[in-house]
């Protein structure tokens, strides 16, 4: 399964929790399935959508679904064991890897023989799931108590999609009104 | 009198700050103590700068008032954190740094990064002030999210090793 339909089954199952997509192809190939007010398309950054997801869990109640990316994952490591020290219940981190940078040209990332999964549990993750062994629908109706890892192993490849015809700035504010809507 | 931690403190409740995240500096030690025994303020340490200015970014969203606390060395760690997402999506941020390097530094390896602080900040329109007493540090601080917010950009204030 390439990150495309891997997105969209994600998608299938999540009502109106925020959801911070990492730059490039995640971002729009989220934007093609599935626009909502709810979704923050980070344009810039590499490596900071899970810091992002981090700063909105720890400051307000509602759940935060972060899509992020091997290669990014691996820019930010240091974000694994902050978030992991925090532990906001309300956060979860999904990270389709496929063990590539899939947005510069497929170049093979190192998660071809390091495993994040591992990292994420010796990180100190308390939940910490393939993506393949779970009903993620289940999972989110769930009360966790702690912050949650989600390793969803993919193929490399992208969707023929367009870039995101938004405003950096409407992106943000249609974000910041989900966040403040009840 | 304030002293140099206390007027900092003074000013960062003043402003209505309430989400720190830091990188210490031993400058900073006495500081860092206090806003974590603050429950009105979130703190969270982080492992790198640019970590934590994405962390801010969210908790912005939310509606929270944000600040870093951290050494000028880990400005570096920040560019692309400052460009491509405080520049791009118009994020406020006040940065409280430590300005090692400057006079009266011990230590050698803080020496380039110290010459160059101002200049990166400068470059990168970001309006940067250097804090050298108490009383202007309250004062300053005190009214910095208000300009960040105007600016639409972090602001930045350099404390030398001079003003501890």
């Amino acid at each position: 399964m390439k990150r495309f339909d891997a997105i969209k089954k994600i998608m299938e199952n999540i009502s109106n929790e925020l959801l911070i997509a990492n730059i490039g192809f995640p971002s729009r190939e989220l934007y093609e399935i599935c626009d909502r007010n709810e979704n923050f398309y980070m344009l810039g950054s590499m490596g900071l959508a899970s810091s992002i997801g981090l700063g909105l869990a720890l400051s307000q109640d509602k759940k935060i679904i972060v899509l992020d990316g091997d290669g990014s994952t691996l820019m930010n490591l240091g974000s694994l064991v902050t978030i992991a020290n925090q532990n906001p219940k309300n956060f979860i981190l999904i990270v389709l890897d496929n063990h590539a940078y899939g947005s510069t040209g497929n170049q093979e990332t190192y998660t071809k023989n390091t495993n994040l999964l591992k990292i994420a549990k010796s990180a100190g993750f308390k939940n910490v799931f393939n993506y393949n062994t779970i009903n993620f629908k289940d999972l989110l109706s769930k009360n966790l108590i702690e912050s949650t890892f989600i390793h969803f192993e993919i193929e490399p490849g992208n969707a023929d999609v367009g870039v995101i015809d938004l405003s950096p700035d409407e992106i943000k504010n249609r974000f910041i009104k989900a966040v403040k809507n009840p | 009198m304030l002293d140099s931690t206390e007027a900092i403190y003074k000013g960062i409740k003043s402003s209505g700050i309430n989400f720190i995240v830091s990188v210490p500096c031993v400058n900073l030690k006495e500081l860092l103590k206090i806003i974590d025994e603050d429950e009105e303020i979130i703190h969270v340490p982080v492992t790198r700068e640019e970590e934590g200015l994405g962390i801010c970014a969210g908790a912005f969203i939310s509606g929270k008032k944000t600040a870093i606390l951290m050494q000028n060395s880990g400005l570096g760690n920040c560019i692309n954190a400052l460009t491509s997402l405080y520049e791009l999506y118009s994020f406020p941020l006040v940065m409280i740094i430590s300005h090692r390097g400057t006079e009266g530094e011990p230590i050698i390896g803080q020496i380039p990064m110290g010459k160059f602080t101002t200049k990166l900040l400068d470059s990168l329109d970001i309006y940067n002030e250097k804090i050298t007493s108490p009383e202007k540090s309250f004062k300053a601080i005190s009214t910095s999210w208000e300009k960040s917010i105007e600016n639409k950009k972090p602001i930045a204030f350099l404390f030398e090793i001079s003003y501890w």
